[in-house]
């Protein structure tokens, strides 16, 4: 007899959404000044869930010169150890307040509540403890005795991982005595937006970080004001190379994280159980909404087709559905725009002769959603293999040796993360030194930790995050 | 690896009881009498002889730890709720060994889990019975006298459980006892000292001897696997339990800890699974020691559910050796159906 599982949705009640929300500039929330604003949808339901301000130059100014003096008379100032407190305390309150940042976060981007209770959340409390504890110690970072903030940083960050990624930005920002002026995505604001209350309630001083709602004009505007000296943006290569073109000739710092392809290695000697949980996580996490996702599977020749087989087993077992109930395994897409770029490119894929695959799958009739998908013979040539599609989408190629391996999964434009799979140490040592991947993981995938750098080559940007490298970003060194 | 050349092995030969070292590579004993299944392809070869025994279990692929245990502990956070739960806590109840295994065990207490087994609720008609009882082979008469009429089978365990350290002689006559008491199943315990030295077939022989001896009667292997300790000497276990005729493959003896564990009951249930896959015989897995709550019950009702599904849903292929878990299930039971929670002496003991 088939077990259904009863629904099991997350209660939304404790996320208490206010209309409209205000800029976050100087301590407090306020206007934008020519009053535009903007809505915030559920893409899930595609439920209006508050209306936002979009902040214009004139906006961006008075955060950028509320943030530089703060910089200057309390922040940049301030003894390190007290500084540290303020850490401690604003990673504190994100945990006393995980469960309503995981609906939130949940609502207005569309992931399953379980990967925003027990990732997002807990991961963006832990940014905050560790770089609270490099705060009184930076003398010991390795980068010379009395290293020196930037200045002033803005930040510009992505919809995958809202509330993550704004501590990824803010953690270290503050830790090493800069100051921010950060804007979230115009499609997932409202985290942002809670994380500036639990800045409030941590008495953080005003004008240290400025929280900006807009879309990409209020990006530029951030990027290219004078007055910021640091600029860290994660997302898309394209804005990405616009960003460096905008930075360039200033003395602006910058750092970019970027866009990826991903392979995913899978030797014949893999554990092969525990390979296809890693390939599903690899690719699904998230909608495959992931700049690192595994979105390339090299499969060995010689074990292709039993790992093909209980990968599409296991596909069928993956729940697809409301993203607040607690068993459901793969949520919405962000947004219609990202929905039609997948569509667009799994047609791209169906129409060069991929053989394309989903489990069977009933999607919910309002929102954004799409199937998990595999395609199986793809070539390196193919726009499936090559361009990221940002969803959950994976495509499947097979190798013979482990060079032919290398040579495959270095034949990208993008070097942020590769997978590797094998039980043999020596091999995963040696792939390792071979792959132009920013991150490799060995028998496993999309692993986290806020003690462990983060960042690309080539076109998937420079710079690091996390870890004590990624003090580097935000000191004068 | 593999080669009959470097392959030592040590098994009874001639004379049951009596152990002897073998270096030379030799054909196993013969197959299951009145096996259902028959093996072919690389599980021929896996039961033809020590080195193709072997050869397949390292052939198999490995495990990797972090990440079993990972999916396990990601299958746990299943949150099920109202009717998928009140349906899961009357399956776990279908799907208990109710199980003493005492020094201190009479044929009293044995009639009275007896009574527990049958009528699990006294005032609830509509409690199910549990699967089995399971106690020692002395008492299998007593439980079998006492269970006489109802459809709950009569478990014993065999083997010199729990430690199986005896000679082979010693062990079959041991299930001989269980088996002319009345057993409807036997669960045996594996020399984990033999698979722990890598003597594979004698492992193999001995589940093949015991599986003869059971006659009817099915067979439940306990693999003792907080012995094992190593995933991959859980997997390769339940290979050669199943080569050996295993209908049950079994997680602990409840004696030894840690007993049964979610990473462990994933990796059999996949093994159940792959050999399924390779020889069409479905091999029910049975879980026991330490599962004392209906939430721990659950968790492994879902990795049953999303491992190897539906088919095993069922007290024909899964089982939970339990005690005070009964009384739990039942208390969520009634939690579920009136909304307010039962005092525990509400219940009988079990």
């Amino acid at each position: 007899m088939t077990w259904e599982y009863a629904p099991a949705p997350e209660s939304r009640a404790i996320v208490d959404l206010r209309p409209s929300y205000g800029l976050f500039v100087d301590g407090t929330f306020v206007e934008p000044t020519d009053g535009s604003t903007f809505k915030t949808v559920n893409p899930a339901t595609e439920e209006v869930l508050a209306e936002v301000s979009e902040a214009g130059p004139v906006d961006v100014d008075r955060a950028v010169t509320a943030a530089r003096r703060a910089q200057q008379e309390v922040w940049g100032p301030m003894r390190p150890s007290e500084r540290a407190k303020y850490l401690f305390r604003v990673a504190r309150i994100i945990q006393e307040r995980s469960r309503e940042l995981a609906v939130l976060e949940t609502l207005d981007n569309g992931k399953p509540i379980k990967e925003a209770r027990d990732v997002d959340v807990p991961l963006a409390a832990a940014h905050f403890f560790y770089y609270a504890g490099w705060v009184d110690k930076l003398e010991y970072a390795g980068y010379g005795p009395d290293p020196r903030p930037i200045g002033v940083a803005g930040q510009v960050i992505p919809w995958n991982f809202p509330l993550l990624m704004a501590a990824w930005k803010l953690a270290p920002a503050l830790a090493t005595g800069n100051t921010c002026v950060l804007k979230p995505a115009e499609t997932t604001p409202l985290s942002a937006l809670v994380l500036a209350e639990i800045l409030q309630q941590a008495d953080l001083p005003p004008g240290v970080v400025n929280i900006l709602t807009g879309a990409g004009r209020t990006g530029a505007a951030i990027v290219a004001h004078p007055g910021v000296d640091k600029v860290a943006f994660t997302g898309s290569t394209k804005v990405g190379k616009e960003i460096q073109q905008a930075v360039a000739g200033t003395a602006k710092r910058l750092t970019l994280e970027l866009g990826g392809k991903a392979a995913n290695i899978v030797f014949e000697d893999a554990p092969i159980d525990e390979a296809v949980e890693g390939i599903v996580n690899g690719i699904f996490f998230n909608q495959g909404q992931v700049c690192c996702a595994g979105s390339r599977l090299l499969v060995q020749e010689s074990v292709a087709e039993p790992v093909l087989e209980r990968l599409k087993r296991r596909l069928q077992t993956l729940r697809l559905g409301d993203p607040l109930d607690k068993n459901t395994d793969i949520g919405a897409i962000n947004s219609s725009e990202q929905l039609q770029r997948i569509q667009e490119l799994s047609a791209a894929g169906e129409a060069e002769g991929a053989e394309r695959w989903s489990p069977p799958c009933v999607l919910p009739e309002r929102g954004f959603w799409f199937p998990p998908t595999l395609f199986t013979g793809v070539s390196q040539a193919h726009r499936i293999a090559r361009e990221e599609i940002f969803g959950p989408v994976l495509s499947v190629l097979t190798f013979r040796t482990p060079e032919e391996a290398v040579a495959k999964a270095n034949n990208t434009t993008y070097g942020l993360s590769a997978g590797v799979w094998t039980e043999k140490g020596s091999r995963i040592l040696w792939m390792a030194g071979q792959l132009r991947a920013g991150v490799v993981w060995a028998n496993t995938f999309n692993r986290f930790d806020p003690a462990s750098p983060f960042g690309g080559y080539r076109e998937s940007g420079f710079g690091r995050e996390g870890g004590r490298h990624g003090l580097a970003a935000y000191l004068d060194v | 690896m593999g080669s009959e050349a470097v392959t030592t092995v040590s098994s009874h030969s001639g004379e049951p009881g009596r152990l002897a070292v073998e270096r030379t590579p030799r054909r196993l004993a013969s197959a299951i009498a009145g096996g259902s299944v028959t093996l072919a392809g690389p599980l021929a070869d896996a039961a033809g002889s020590e080195a193709g025994l072997r050869r397949f279990l390292h052939g198999l692929p490995g495990v990797d730890q972090v990440g079993a245990e990972a999916r396990a502990a990601s299958l746990s956070t299943r949150s099920i709720k109202a009717g998928a739960k009140l349906w899961a806590l009357e399956l776990a109840v279908r799907m208990i060994d109710l199980t003493t295994l005492e020094g201190a065990d009479t044929p009293g207490k044995v009639m009275s889990l007896c009574a527990k087994a049958r009528r699990p609720d006294p005032t609830d008609a509509a409690v199910p019975s549990v699967a089995a009882v399971c106690v020692y082979p002395d008492l299998v008469p007593v439980a079998k006298r006492a269970l006489a009429g109802s459809d709950v089978a009569v478990a014993s365990v065999a083997t010199a459980f729990p430690s199986g350290r005896a000679s082979v002689a010693v062990k079959l006559a041991d299930v001989g006892d269980a088996v002319a008491g009345g057993a409807d199943e036997v669960d045996m315990v594996i020399d984990r000292g033999a698979f722990l030295s890598g003597r594979y077939g004698l492992v193999l022989d001995e589940v093949r001897a015991v599986k003869e001896a059971c006659g009817q009667a099915h067979l439940k292997v306990i693999l003792e696997t907080g012995e094992l300790v190593t995933y991959d000497n859980v997997r390769r276990a339940s290979f050669v339990a199943m080569l050996g005729g295993a209908d049950f493959i079994k997680t602990s003896t409840g004696k030894v800890s840690p007993a049964a564990t979610l990473p462990v009951a994933l990796v059999m249930l996949e093994a159940v699974r792959d050999f399924a896959e390779l020889s069409g015989a479905l091999v029910g897995v049975k879980v026991a020691g330490g599962i004392r709550g209906a939430k721990d019950a659950i968790r492994y009702l879902v990795v049953v559910n999303e491992t190897v599904g539906e088919a095993w849903l069922d007290p024909s292929l899964f089982r939970i050796g339990a005690s005070s878990l009964l009384n739990d299930l039942l208390m969520q039971r009634s939690k579920q159906l009136t909304g307010a929670y039962a005092r525990p002496d509400d219940y009988g003991l079990s």
